[in-house]
């Protein structure tokens, strides 16, 4: 072990931060610059039957308008989907619309101007006139005979159909079941709302014809690329991308956006530096949203509570566009999740996902393993009280044993290793499961709904081995890229292709490399974020950072230590199995002669003089490594959460929440808990109070912060945070990944201790959020009410 | 029209011509150029753009400049004195109080005036007070922490 990895290095990124010195992309600000605004479809469906922008170009300080037509004319190319499963239909998705809108936000006209409030007035003074069309608005209900289509060359509004499993183990099982639990549930839709909302900038230099972007992206690398190949056609080599701090992403800034493309394409048009910052409700209503599921489910077992079959038909909801990854998330990343933590022979699943005239759906924080888990562990529970079974103590009889590892799922995955029976077993113990029951049985006698909720998660992490991606549907890889570079002095400048967006890469990465050369962390700085710096990266989500970033970053410091170790045998004049590199003080010594060495400054100095290399030697000391790992990392996590319902207001009140994570070997504990605990909050936030909601005309019901309901921080009393350590065996850190796994867990557990505590009521199923009013209604519906 | 705002931001006298319409928080941005006060809605929930004016934390998007005029406001910018960090700010540092960091000002702020009112503040009066900030990125856990322990701090 080093020095720094397993430490909790205070975040050295922190200082800016917390003395308002953020750099993000809205505090970018140039003379001369126009601020851009959007012109918004108010209308769900509907044609355009006139624009009338003379009004808008009219006003003082407007500098330009356009249309849909002027960005086509202009040469913008429509935005590309990058993950295409067999026969997917992909419906055409123009920067700014020509004649018709799909969704509430759809952009319909662009106005550049002086200042950002003239701007706005400008977008007002455009007429447009709508024709309205029928909506959809549901996953399912998208599919039914007769609906209006979102695309007419789209039939049944079905982008895809998708499945995976063993269908005839499947049916095996239920044919044979003793028993079999089924449930219908909705996963709703969720606005990730990160607290930055959307904005880019863009400067064009017009001598050298090369265009910087700034633009609030997990990954700019993938953005340059969309750019340039489809949307701007700028050659890569020409344009710069920059995504500076980035204020959260939670999945929803991984995509390639309309206002990328209208930025630049605007500065270049205009000739001045351009900036959008999106509005919260632009962002609400733009950004892409999360979840979505409707899913009939069942779940086979044996009169003793041994799993042998689930079987799962899900409609996913796409919105009214693909966005950039959207059939990946119900497909790859839920399907293959079906199998929890447990030993399932028979899993089948299959998707239908549906396009609809909502804002298009993506990777929200989890993406589609929360789906996975919330179905898996509701049904669970319902299975524990078929059978009259304690949920902990049936989990723990279907968990995956731990000399199972690697363990082959019937639905494509091999778990990397894992033993989620300490994992319940710690988590039990932490919060003292026992007494919990006890606790709830004296609170019921007196007539309180008190509930206990418990689940043991999954998750996929770290995406993806690249071979792997492509053949499930993945237009590009998933490695990493990763370069140490060592300057003449010593000092050492990480270029990361992962991106950070309050993950902490900067100190968690430089713990990292100052590990892998045994130098001093002061002097390591970690880069990342700009396509001018980092020669190229696939960016920040799904966990990977940590293990495909820093995995890159492994690779190319053991470069580094090789060259200097054989720099370093070369001027002791010792053979090299002779020399041996100290990890602890980044000194090259004779073996068995501590202070017969040289440092690593000297030896980095020696790189770069030349003077006296090895024989064919080159000078320099930067090495740039391309990770592409073996496999997905499988954090997994068990959560225990106490609840009382109010049986006058309804309200739910969470009395304690306990969780026991395994991601793996921790580079920084203290970053962890953050991820965790953050992750957490968004769980329960599902659970209690989110949803995107629609109209059936398609209206975004939730469309700013007063009716989105976004935790605050009085919504837990706390939470208590501790872990096991399986470390992943396929990567050289052993991590898994922590950004994610809070999130999957926290909203089943939270509704498995909310069921739990209304079930004397009779109360079996309310769907998410569980809302006084909704609580109030199953409570009336099921003939308790009081 | 327009109309002439005389404030004095983060110790410093400033004089702008402003529109009546101009908010607290684009002028701190835009004219001042502290750009450290972050705008997170358009709905005053949020508290990103959180300042003090006059000494009391006020949301800066839900004042007018020209409410301003007058007053004395502090931002993030100007929160420390010459001796390196606002103890509250070093709360949120050691305590892990942050993550992307674009809440952080307000936060912070909030804190400020939390503590100010009440230094012994608890975890529960802490999380009361801040009812008027999101983080979406901490689950608020170490943001309590932070400033539970500034007061402990400062008292």
């Amino acid at each position: 072990m080093g020095r720094y990895v397993g430490t909790s290095v205070k975040r050295v990124e922190d200082p800016r931060f917390i003395q308002g010195k953020g750099r993000y992309v809205a505090n970018i600000q140039f003379p001369d610059m126009v601020y851009v605004a959007i012109k918004r479809s108010p209308e769900a469906h509907a044609r355009i039957t006139r624009i009338d922008t003379s009004a808008a170009a009219a006003m003082d300080g407007v500098v330009a308008v356009f249309t849909g037509q002027d960005f086509k004319d202009g040469g913008c190319g429509s935005l590309p989907c990058g993950w295409l499963v067999p026969d997917t239909k992909v419906p055409d998705r123009p920067i700014v619309v020509t004649d018709r809108v799909c969704h509430v936000g759809d952009s319909v006209a662009v106005v550049a101007a002086r200042t950002p409030y003239i701007a706005a007035d400008a977008v007002e003074a455009i007429e447009v006139d709508y024709e309205p069309l029928p909506t959809v608005v549901d996953a399912r209900g998208a599919m039914d005979e007769g609906a209006p289509l979102v695309h007419a060359e789209i039939e049944d509004n079905v982008s895809y159909h998708w499945a995976l499993g063993d269908q005839e183990a499947c049916d095996k099982a239920f044919a044979e079941a003793d028993e079999v639990v089924e449930v219908e549930l909705v996963n709703q839709r969720l606005i990730p709302t990160a607290m930055e909302p959307r904005a880019a900038a863009a400067q064009w230099d017009a001598a050298s014809e090369e265009m910087t972007v700034w633009t609030t992206s997990q990954n700019p690398h993938p953005i340059r690329l969309l750019l340039s190949a489809f949307t701007l056609g700028i050659p890569e080599s020409k344009l710069r991308v920059i995504s500076p701090d980035v204020g959260g992403g939670f999945g929803s800034k991984i995509f390639h956006y309309p206002e990328e493309v209208i930025v630049p394409w605007v500065a270049r048009e205009v000739g001045r530096p351009a900036r959008w910052v999106a509005t919260r409700t632009e962002s609400q209503m733009t950004d892409s949203q999360g979840r979505d599921h409707v899913t009939v489910a069942k779940l086979a077992m044996t009169s003793d509570g041994a799993f042998t079959g689930l079987d799962v038909e899900t409609w996913a909801n796409q919105g009214a566009y693909l966005s950039t990854f959207a059939p990946l998330i119900p497909t790859a990343l839920y399907i293959t999740l079906l199998s929890g933590n447990y030993k399932m022979p028979g899993v089948f699943g299959k998707v239908h996902g549906t396009l609809t005239n909502t804002v298009p759906v993506d990777a929200y924080r989890g993406a589609g393993r929360p789906e996975a888990a919330y179905l898996v562990e509701r049904l669970v529970d319902l299975a524990a009280t078929r059978l009259g079974r304690d949920p902990l103590d049936l989990r723990r009889q279907n968990a995956i044993p731990k000399e199972d590892f690697p363990y082959q799922t019937p639905v494509a995955f091999l778990y990397d290793s894992g033993d989620y029976d300490r994992l319940m077993t710690t988590a039990a113990d932490r919060a003292d499961y026992a007494g919990m029951r006890q606790a709830q049985a004296e609170a019921r006698a007196e007539g309180k709904l008190r509930g206990v909720g418990v689940v043991c998660c999954i998750e996929a992490s770290g995406p993806a081995p690249s071979a792997v991606a492509g053949s499930l549907g993945s237009a590009v890889g998933f490695w990493e890229s990763g370069e140490v570079r060592v300057h003449p002095t010593g000092q050492v400048s990480v270029f990361t292709g992962s991106h950070a967006h309050g993950q902490g890469h900067e100190t968690t990465l430089a713990q990292v490399v100052a590990d892998e050369l045994g130098v001093p962390i002061e002097s390591v700085e970690v880069v990342h974020g700009d396509t001018g710096r980092v020669n190229f990266g696939m960016g920040t989500y799904g966990s990977r950072s940590a293990c495909v970033g820093g995995s890159a970053l492994v690779r190319s410091a053991e470069k580094v230590r090789a060259k200097v170790l054989r720099i370093g045998a070369h001027l002791l004049e010792a053979a090299e199995e002779d020399v041996v590199y100290d990890r602890d003080t980044g000194r090259v010594h004779v073996k068995g002669s501590p202070d017969s060495g040289k440092d690593f400054g000297e030896l980095a100095f020696a790189a770069y003089t030349a003077h006296n290399l090895p024989e064919g030697m080159e000078p320099g000391l930067d090495f740039v490594s391309f990770y592409d790992p073996a496999n997905f990392t499988f954090p997994a996590s068990s959560h225990i959460c106490e609840v009382e319902v109010c049986s006058d207001t309804w309200e739910v009140r969470i009395l304690r929440y306990v969780a026991v994570d395994d991601v793996g070997k921790v580079i920084n504990p203290m970053i962890v808990e953050g991820q965790l605990q953050g992750g957490i909050v968004q769980g329960v936030g599902q659970a209690l109070t989110e949803i995107g909601a629609y109209s059936d005309d398609g209206q975004l019901l939730s469309g700013t912060l007063l009716e989105y309901a976004v935790p605050r921080a009085d919504l837990l009393p706390g939470i208590e945070v501790d872990r096991i350590e399986t470390p992943s065996p396929h990567n050289p850190l052993g991590v898994k990944g922590a950004g994610e796994m809070g999130t999957i867990a926290a909203t089943p557990v939270v509704a498995n201790a909310v069921l739990d505590a209304l079930a004397p009521l009779g109360v079996t199923h309310i769907e998410l959020p569980l809302t006084p009013e909704r609580i109030w209604r199953a409570v009336q519906a099921a003939g308790n009410g009081a | 029209m327009r109309h002439r705002v005389c404030l004095t931001v983060n110790g410093k006298a400033e004089e702008f011509d402003v529109e009546p319409r101009l908010l607290l928080c684009h002028l701190l941005r835009a004219y001042v150029g502290l750009t450290g006060t972050n705008i997170g809605c358009d709905t005053s929930q949020c508290g990103s753009c959180t300042v003090l004016m006059d000494g009391k934390a006020v949301k800066s998007c839900t004042v007018l400049a020209v409410q301003a005029d007058g007053s004395e406001v502090t931002t993030i910018e100007g929160l420390a004195g010459a001796d390196g960090l606002h103890s509250v700010q070093q709360s949120f540092w050691d305590n892990h109080g942050l993550q992307c960091g674009f809440c952080t000002p307000g936060m912070i702020m909030t804190a400020v005036e939390i503590l100010d009112r009440n230094p012994d503040a608890s975890d529960a009066d802490v999380r009361h007070g801040l009812e008027g900030n999101i983080c979406r990125c901490t689950g608020y856990e170490n943001i309590v922490k932070s400033i539970v322990a500034a007061g402990a701090r400062q008292s």
